[in-house]
């Protein structure tokens, strides 16, 4: 138990040196603090980003229907007839078939393209619109106020906005603009009974594959789409466009290593002399080797916890306006969302991987190198 | 209270294999009686320093062997002489060395730190070999404050903290006038009179002619030209 | 190719240990050619101080390996959803042939990073030197094994396509299939649990033996480093059955998840423990011809017996705790 306390009290005294020594030399050392810091807030921003939004994707798509039917004609997207609605809902493990209307119209006055959406309860009233609230804000448009589009026929065809969706809904909803079913069919010209797709819900989600089969032997001229492929394709979208981001950055990570071994490589002679004494006066390459860790420790774990810190801030506190083009895409009506805060263990140990490991790395040596300082070279 | 140091066939080269490469100790056969005040005498370049170290288990032989109470110590892996060397010796610098930015307490009980020795018990250590050395009413202060005379003690109480049974001095004097120099001389009569074996490097002929000193060898050239027991000496 | 933020990071982690441990293998390779400890030349000073950063890369490389396991494990679970037909970890490591082996040769790095440094702490404690060799051999053995093992994970990341269907764990572990995974998943329940509780009940007992009459640390270090393999596969054949009220869902991945209470940690945990301490002793009093190194042993190992001991146990008593608790009933009374 002695030998334990013994131990235990060498680290105290040694970390107590430690942190004296590091606050003599404060100047040198927040030069690199500053830097390590702000190599972990880069990094941890972009990873929070993605994971956040990926996060927000799956949420989302948790809504949508398990598989989506379009009628592809000649490779492109056409409407579909309400008659394979009906081949549809023979098929076995397909619980609901629904018939959706939906289409984008460009508004050239603000250059931007709106989702026009008929809801599944069709309880829009005819005549009115129910718009996204990045709509709304790019239009300057408030309830009452009327929005009116060209129609397929030439003929203006005015909606009063009777509500605005709310913002907690804009990841979603930014570019919506909801009308009736009519109102949605004389204004792109689309005949009763087609629409743009089919929604299908599968009850058990290991029969999506066969169902999607099933529905191109029914349908040979379809494309099933599975949410799932939908949450993959998210996914691999969010996850190369951060490494997109975190490309330029490896050069950043590898300057960063080079500063940290020009720092613990570039002892003045006074610190050398230092090291000199306390071997001189009993202090072994081991004494001097965990002090030199316990410096890289305490600067990496105030870096990493500032860094992280500050990233969570600017992520989910500000939303990440640094990131936010590049991650989200580029479009016009950008939706204003508070992200949900989602970080896990996974994201902060590659962190980690990240940043502190190469300081480690980078400093191994260097450290080495001043440790073995003979002790008789401060004699000289 | 025993420690006997024996240097047998001792050699020391710097830069060994290179262009530069350089004989600081040729050859030298020593041995250090167990208590007593031995000086080493002998111009700049001699290679004192070098036999301190030697001696003093900083650093390790290029030929030759160490012993300690007969115990061969050339080949121990470091962190055993470390351990050896904190028990046995006590170094003072000729520039002291103390470490700035410390106050007088903490350099005093730097030694001490690898070994874990629990804190209140070192600081009550440090405090009264302070005291002892008269300099215990600047043990707060930091180091850079003190005067040439209360560096030096706090440099031989920093030596003493492990309670060493040899203490090796580098050119005590050389920074100090006559009357510190005396001083000195006084604190080495006291840890004399305590057993302890005590090894000072000088070319200060006020140093070599003490009275308190025993013994006195001669380096020129790394080699020992000389080695006279002044006690043995004075008794005649 | 997936790319993904953590598999960058463990392919830095990866290269960082690597890089580190060329320098190491050059250096044992010096070592045990001019290694003379009774030697004051400069060579043998210099020797001497590199063992320090050979022991420190060595701290890295052990550093590394304990955080790319979970970081492998948890990413490669997540991966699972991009993946045809992978539920959990287990698919997205049957997707190709490199995924196994990379989980596998990952653990096998970490032992002996691991036990290489229990070996250099009993090292350190003798005033000559008497592993230094065994040590050095050792390091010539964990650098190729790192970068297999770089390779190896390379490999299988660069081959992942998420296109592929690949299959879960429902019939990677199906006892129909011919897999090493599916023979531990076909092993019978009670001869399992028999085996697990023997082999730990043995090594407990090896303990004993060591703590009371200084013999036989070799077959203590032995028997703990069996029961890994052992434990592993009670986990596939029934532990794992027990914790998920399945008869069927063999994954030794899932009991990480947080819907078990994350329970695989404080499973794996002490068992890896042990399993290293286990090996470093084994290791440690296979080469202990010096009476140094016997006297450094006689003094520093029953602490470290009684920690792995102390692991060994907790994983049995918690494995027996689970098979109680559970809903589910194997084995008829």
């Amino acid at each position: 138990m002695t030998e334990l306390r013994r131990t235990l009290a060498r680290q105290r005294y040694l970390l107590d040196y430690t942190v004296a020594s590091m606050s003599r030399r404060r100047t040198r050392n927040l030069g690199l603090l500053l830097v390590y810091v702000g190599m972990v807030f880069l990094l941890a921003s972009v990873l929070f980003y993605s994971s956040a939004l990926k996060h927000e994707a799956g949420l989302l798509l948790a809504e949508a229907p398990d598989i989506v039917v379009q009628r592809m004609v000649a490779g492109r997207h056409a409407l579909i007839p309400a008659q394979h609605a009906e081949s549809l809902r023979g098929i076995r493990g397909v619980r609901v078939v629904e018939g959706r209307l939906w289409g984008y119209h460009y508004d050239p006055a603000v250059r931007a393209n709106y989702t026009l959406l008929v809801p599944p309860a069709d309880d829009v009233e005819p005549g009115t619109a129910v718009i996204g609230p990045a709509l709304a804000r790019a239009r300057g448009a408030g309830i009452g106020d009327v929005l009116s589009f060209r129609g397929q026929d030439g003929t203006l065809h005015p909606f009063r906005i009777a509500a605005i969706l709310p913002q907690e809904s804009a990841l979603a909803s930014a570019d919506l603009f909801l009308v009736a079913e009519s109102d949605f069919r004389a204004l792109f010209g689309i005949p009763e009974g087609q629409y743009t797709d089919i929604a299908l819900q599968i009850p058990n989600p290991r029969e999506e594959r066969t169902v999607a089969e099933k529905v191109l032997e029914a349908l040979p001229d379809s494309r099933p789409i599975l949410r799932a492929e939908m949450l993959r394709t998210y996914d691999a979208v969010f996850d190369w466009r951060s490494a997109l981001v975190l490309l330029p950055l490896s050069g950043a990570l590898l300057a960063f290593a080079i500063l940290a071994w020009e720092k613990a490589s570039g002892l003045s002679a006074d610190e050398r002399r230092e090291i000199g004494i306390l071997k001189a006066v009993g202090w072994e390459t081991g004494d001097i080797l965990s002090m030199k860790f316990w410096e890289g420790g305490l600067l990496s774990l105030l870096a990493f916890l500032f860094g992280t810190a500050a990233a969570y801030w600017h992520v989910f506190g500000l939303s990440a306006p640094l990131l936010a083009p590049v991650m989200q895409g580029w479009s016009v009506l950008y939706p204003d969302f508070r992200l949900t805060p989602a970080i896990d263990a996974t994201q902060l140990l590659a962190l980690f991987c990240l940043t502190v490991l190469p300081y480690l790395a980078a400093t191994l040596v260097p450290v080495w190198r001043a440790a073995v300082t003979d002790p008789d070279e401060v004699m000289r | 209270m025993t420690a006997r140091v024996e240097l047998v066939g001792v050699r020391k080269i710097f830069n060994e294999g290179q262009p530069n490469a350089f004989r600081a100790i040729d050859g030298v056969d020593l041995s250090l009686p167990a208590g007593g005040v031995t000086v080493l005498a002998g111009p700049s370049g001699s290679g004192k320093t070098t036999l301190l170290t030697l001696i003093g288990c900083l650093a390790r032989p290029t030929e030759g062997r160490v012993r300690l109470d007969g115990r061969d110590i050339s080949g121990l892996p470091e962190p055993f002489l470390a351990a050896l060397r904190r028990q046995t010796f006590g170094f003072v610098f000729q520039r002291f060395n103390l470490i700035r930015g410390l106050t007088v307490l903490e350099n005093v009980m730097l030694p001490a730190y690898p070994l874990g020795t629990p804190h209140r018990a070192l600081t009550r250590r440090a405090g009264a070999l302070l005291q002892r050395l008269g300099v215990g009413h600047r043990a707060g202060a930091p180091v850079e404050s003190l005067s040439g005379g209360e560096a030096q003690r706090t440099a031989i109480a920093r030596a003493l903290i492990n309670d060493p049974t040899v203490l090796i001095a580098d050119e005590p004097t050389a920074n100090l006038d006559t009357a510190l120099s005396l001083a000195f001389l006084e604190i080495v009569s006291g840890l004399r009179a305590e057993g302890r074996t005590l090894l000072l490097s000088s070319h200060d002929p006020l140093v070599r002619e003490a009275s308190v000193v025993d013994r006195v060898a001669e380096l020129r050239d790394g080699r020992l030209v000389a080695d006279r027991d002044t006690l043995a000496e004075s008794a005649q | 190719m997936m790319v993904q933020t953590p598999i960058l990071a463990l392919f830095m982690a990866d290269l960082l240990g690597l890089l580190l441990l060329i320098p190491a293998g050059l250096f044992a390779l010096q070592v045990l050619r001019h290694w003379d400890p009774s030697s004051g030349r400069a060579q043998q000073l210099r020797l001497e101080k590199r063992t320090h950063l050979v022991a420190a890369i060595l701290g890295l490389v052990l550093l590394t390996q304990i955080l790319a396991l979970p970081l492998f494990v948890h990413t490669v679970d997540r991966m699972a959803l991009q993946i045809v037909g992978a539920m959990c970890a287990v698919g997205t490591l049957n997707a190709n042939f490199w995924g196994l082996p990379a989980l596998l040769l990952r653990i096998g790095l970490f032992f002996l990073a691991a036990a290489w440094l229990l070996m250099h702490r009993m090292d350190k404690l003798a005033p000559d030197y008497p592993l230094i060799r065994a040590k050095y051999g050792l390091v010539l053995l964990i650098l190729p094994l790192a970068a297999v093992t770089a390779g190896v994970q390379l490999a299988f990341f660069l081959q992942l396509d998420p296109d592929v269907i690949t299959s879960c764990c429902g019939s990677l572990f199906s006892q129909g299939s011919e897999s090493v995974a599916a023979h531990m998943a076909g092993l019978p329940a009670l001869p399992t649990m028999f085996a697990l509780y023997g082999t730990i009940g043995l090594a407990l007992a090896a303990a004993g033996v060591y703590l009371r009459w200084r013999r036989a640390l070799v077959p203590f270090g032995i028997l703990a480093t069996l029961s890994f393999p052992v434990a592993i596969a009670a986990i596939v054949a029934f532990l794992s059955l027990y914790v998920y009220e399945h008869p069927l869902h063999h994954c030794p991945f899932c009991l990480l998840q947080p819907d078990y209470g994350r329970i695989g940690y404080a499973l794996y945990l002490p068992l890896f423990g042990a399993t290293a301490i286990g090996l470093g002793l084994a290791l440690s009093a296979a080469f202990a011809r010096r009476q140094s190194l016997r006297d450094v042993l006689a003094a520093a190992a029953p602490p470290l017996v009684i920690t792995a001991a102390a692991g060994l146990t907790l994983f049995a008593a918690l494995a027996a705790w689970i098979t109680s608790q559970s809903n589910l009933i194997l084995i008829g009374y």
